[in-house]
């Protein structure tokens, strides 16, 4: 049953932001939290710096704003493919997994390319029913991105 | 041009007109390979610390040349092209690592040391007296390109002309005092990205040097008022063109400025607010009021420091119409844990998915894209004049003026 409510907090979360409904994607983090994109090499490593780092909610809120109010970038959208949860359960309401994912992302033009992929390396917790993150690593296997990385994996 | 490898002609003397030819012409690209980047000035290569001891080494590229650069015995730092004297294949393979004191090309096993010198060919004798290299072969008259390297402020450059200056000579006293100003004690590095851009890498170049779109482009800066035209600053340009340093200095009367309301220019957002302020929660830690400052050293490093975020770019050329930007932020070996959580808030600004960047990793395609029938026509650098001196304004090109001198005089010598 775990594993289900994990699968489809993941599914949710994806759904949010191929359907372009952004704006909703702070709700799926507790306030503070962690979210950070960096890259498999990186994380191996132990280097701390990521694409994107935000510690609460607001943070991921305002990368929202600035998405929709000052960034400029060419229309695009993602199809994100997310694969199964490796869960282990933690202390208390904890939940730990590990889940794979893909990519593909489609320009204006119609072209269509594989973006990331990677693997959500994440700590969840159960706030009154609702399962969110309290972290999210996204940690993608390749260093390089292409062109720029706007909207959120 | 000089060596006839082009039909192209620049449209005349003017530093202030700029054919598009030179971001298409594959002829061009390729005698920019050989004037430039293998040419007399310093590549950036790596840092210092990449390289903590002795056979510890890196691979980078000389414009499209690989090359290693390795840790010495006695702690000199080689650079020396990444070719097997042999049949050419890639000596080191990874990004980094650790080679002991030598190196072995995997093809035929083939040695090296850490400068890079043949020193042993596998079965060179033969095998049971038969076979092997002839007794003529000299290992001495045989082995990669080396290169010559230099250390500043603990970043590593290299170069394969020896006629290159001293790089403090190379810089100039202005851009080498900018430079000092940031590196001034051991630095950490705390990610490396990489970002493809699907255009010519002197568009880049060309962006970083621009202080006149910054705010302009970037509208996260003009709303958050990180930067504006109106804020104290200027740029020095080197005196061969080729470096640059532009900042910008808070002033306190900033804020009552309408300068860009009045002229209805898109980056100003009365109402956007951060939801999260500390995201801009800097600290004063060089210690005299300068926000921001973009720094480049010609042809393919960057300097940044925005508030506390730190972080070096190396440009690498993939052909006319791509490139790759390396980036590595840094922080400094003494940060505290409040210091490193700050750079990593602030590195939201920079990279791919930076705030105020992640418009300059598609607007240099948006002209690649925007001058593919263009070739013969110009674009205009005309912003403060003609010339290429410093100037106590960003609203300038004066810098970009001042890659073209530094450009034209590589490839028309």
């Amino acid at each position: 049953m775990l594993a289900e409510r994990v699968s489809q907090l993941n599914a949710e979360y994806a759904r949010a932001i191929d359907d372009d409904r952004l704006e909703s994607w702070p709700d799926f983090f507790t306030d503070p939290c962690l979210y950070k994109i960096t890259s498999a090499d990186n994380y191996r490593r132990g280097l701390p710096a990521g694409l994107v780092y935000a510690d609460s909610r607001g943070m991921l809120k305002d990368r929202v704003t600035a998405l929709r109010e000052a960034n400029i970038y060419e229309r695009q959208a993602y199809r994100h493919l997310v694969g199964l949860p490796a869960i282990r359960a933690g202390a208390a309401d904890t939940v730990h997994a590990e889940t794979p994912f893909l990519v593909v992302r489609v320009m204006r033009d119609g072209s269509m390319d594989l973006f990331a992929t990677g693997r959500y390396v994440d700590t969840m917790v159960d706030e009154g029913g609702t399962l969110r993150f309290r972290e999210r690593l996204v940690v993608c296997d390749s260093s390089r991105v292409d062109t720029l990385l706007a909207i959120p994996l | 041009m000089a060596d006839g490898t082009s039909r192209h002609e620049w449209p005349g003397a003017s530093l202030a007109r700029v054919p598009y030819w030179v971001y298409q012409d594959e002829a061009n690209y390729r005698a920019e390979l050989r004037r430039i980047f293998e040419g007399p000035v310093w590549n950036y290569a790596c840092l210092e610390s990449d390289l903590p001891k002795a056979g510890d080494y890196r691979t980078t590229f000389l414009g499209e040349m690989p090359i290693v650069v390795v840790r010495g015995a006695q702690g000199e730092i080689h650079a020396f092209e990444n070719r097997c004297a042999h049949r050419g294949a890639l000596i080191a393979l990874d990004d980094s690592g650790s080679t002991g004191s030598h190196f072995q090309c995997i093809y035929h096993a083939w040695t090296y040391d850490l400068a890079g010198s043949l020193v042993g060919i596998a079965f060179e004798k033969g095998s049971n007296g038969k076979g092997g290299m002839p007794a003529s072969f000299c290992k001495a008259d045989h082995g990669p390109r080396k290169l010559r390297t230099t250390v500043l402020a603990g970043l590593v450059f290299a170069t394969l002309s020896p006629d290159t200056p001293p790089i403090e000579e190379y810089l100039g006293d202005e851009v080498l005092g900018r430079l000092r100003r940031v590196l001034h004690k051991e630095a950490r590095v705390m990610g490396r990205f990489t970002q493809a851009l699907p255009n010519n890498w002197k568009l880049y170049v060309e962006n970083v040097k621009d202080t006149y779109h910054a705010s302009l482009l970037h509208a996260f800066f003009g709303t958050f008022r990180i930067t504006r035209l109106t804020q104290g600053g200027g740029i020095m340009v080197s005196p061969d063109g080729g470096h640059h340093a532009s900042y910008t200095i808070q002033r306190a009367d900033d804020a009552s400025s309408t300068a860009y309301r009045d002229q209805g220019i898109r980056s100003e957002h009365q109402n956007y607010r951060l939801a999260d302020p500390s995201l801009l929660d800097a600290v004063n830690e060089f210690g005299d009021d300068i926000q921001l400052q973009i720094l480049t050293v010609f042809p393919n490093f960057v300097l940044q420091q925005i508030h506390n975020s730190l972080a070096v770019r190396q440009v690498q050329p993939k052909g006319p119409g791509a490139m790759e930007l390396h980036w590595t932020y840094l922080g400094f070996a003494d940060d505290d844990a409040d210091m490193q959580r700050r750079r990593m808030k602030q590195s939201n600004l920079v990279g791919p998915a930076g705030y105020v960047s992640m418009e300059d990793g598609c607007v240099g395609g948006f002209v690649q894209r925007g001058v593919a029938a263009a070739g013969d026509e110009v674009s205009v650098v005309n912003m403060g004049g003609e010339g290429a001196e410093s100037q106590e304004t960003r609203a300038t090109e004066a810098s970009v003026r001042g890659f073209w001198k530094a450009y034209r005089r590589y490839m028309e010598d």
